[in-house]
């Protein structure tokens, strides 16, 4: 049974192509998420004297962050790139760049499963104290965006590669730099303010 | 998609770079040890990197303006929630109510802190260098 083909991401009601708009609608949704989760955290910090004590705050390794940062920079370069090329009406080299962000957000998965590991091993669980449990979760809800984003954008690169649907490379592309600024605010919130 | 579009991969690879300069000040920011310095090269610089991504590789720049009024307003909604909510947080008691298990938390948290970090030192030696990932001893360790 055929069914027929969704018009949402080409027609444009306000100006805004309406898939784009939705991105866009999304994205202040998940502000609200990932503000509540940040917000509750530095109130917490502000209260709490003794999570910058032992085994708190100053047990992140600043390393893992930063690598990550850099892997998610890079990646969103990668997505500005894909999307550039689609502008061009080139499917093929926006899929190239494509599949180069989703091999960051594989990277940035890696990493983070490593140094969670190492975390886990030394004691550092959720429910050490108040502030391993808003690290999980911050992170954690963090890392299920990036496992999102990687499986949308390899949807959308898989049909770029046969020049369909071009304008979903733009859509993917926002919500994974919206991704990226998150981590931005969570590298200086987790691993630099000790 | 447009006939017309010229490639601007240069633009965008000129603002990485501007990103990752930002990035290894916020990181060589705290290596310093002034706390303000701390501060500002390290959440002063998170919102420029942001706003170099949102205008740039977002292009919020050049979207509708009604967009960056619901955008607005989330974020808005973000410090509301915050400047509600903190006022009870941070305080641990007021002019006819104390939070004893915020105060008891504060507590507990300190003696803890001190305890695991003796016996850390006590089992690696009494170098004074934590490091990252000093094992943890502490009762409230659940991995143990």
């Amino acid at each position: 049974m055929a069914f027929p083909r969704p018009i949402a991401t080409t027609r444009e009601g306000t100006g805004i192509p309406t898939g784009k708009l939705a991105v866009w609608w999304l994205l202040a949704s998940e502000v609200v998420i990932f503000g509540g989760i940040l917000a509750s955290y530095l109130m917490h910090r502000l209260a709490h004297p003794e999570w910058a004590e032992w085994g708190y705050a100053n047990q992140t390794n600043i390393w893992f962050g930063a690598v990550n940062t850099f892997v998610l920079l890079t990646s969103s370069l990668f997505a500005v790139l894909a999307h550039n090329k689609a502008e061009m009406g080139d499917g093929k080299g926006a899929a190239k760049f494509l599949w180069l962000t989703i091999a960051g957000a594989v990277a940035f998965l890696c990493i983070k499963s490593a140094e969670w590991t190492t975390e886990i091993s030394h004691g550092f669980t959720i429910t050490k104290n108040g502030f391993w449990n808003f690290y999980y979760v911050a992170a954690g809800v963090h890392a299920s965006h990036v496992i999102g984003g990687g499986i949308a954008m390899a949807i959308v690169a898989m049909d770029a590669a046969k020049g369909k649907d071009l304008q979903r490379v733009e859509c993917v592309g926002i919500y994974w730099h919206f991704v990226d600024i998150v981590w931005i605010f969570l590298f200086p919130l987790l691993y630099i303010a000790k | 998609m447009s006939e017309e579009h010229h490639d601007h991969s240069k633009h965008y690879i000129k603002i990485y770079w501007w990103l990752l300069g930002l990035f290894i000040v916020s990181c060589l920011g705290p290596e310093i040890g002034i706390k303000w310095v701390t501060l500002v090269t390290a959440f002063g610089i998170a919102g420029v990197k942001a706003y170099l991504v949102i205008a740039y590789f977002m292009h919020l720049k050049g979207e509708k303006a009604f967009v960056n009024y619901f955008l607005i307003a989330s974020v808005g909604l973000m410090f509301l929630f915050y400047f509600a909510v903190a006022p009870d947080v941070h305080n641990h008691e007021g002019r006819n109510w104390e939070n004893v298990a915020a105060k008891a938390s504060v507590e507990r948290g300190f003696e803890t802190a001190k305890r695991e970090e003796a016996e850390y030192k006590k089992s690696h030696g009494d170098h004074g260098d934590h490091g990252d990932h000093g094992e943890s001893h502490g009762e409230e360790g659940a991995g143990h």
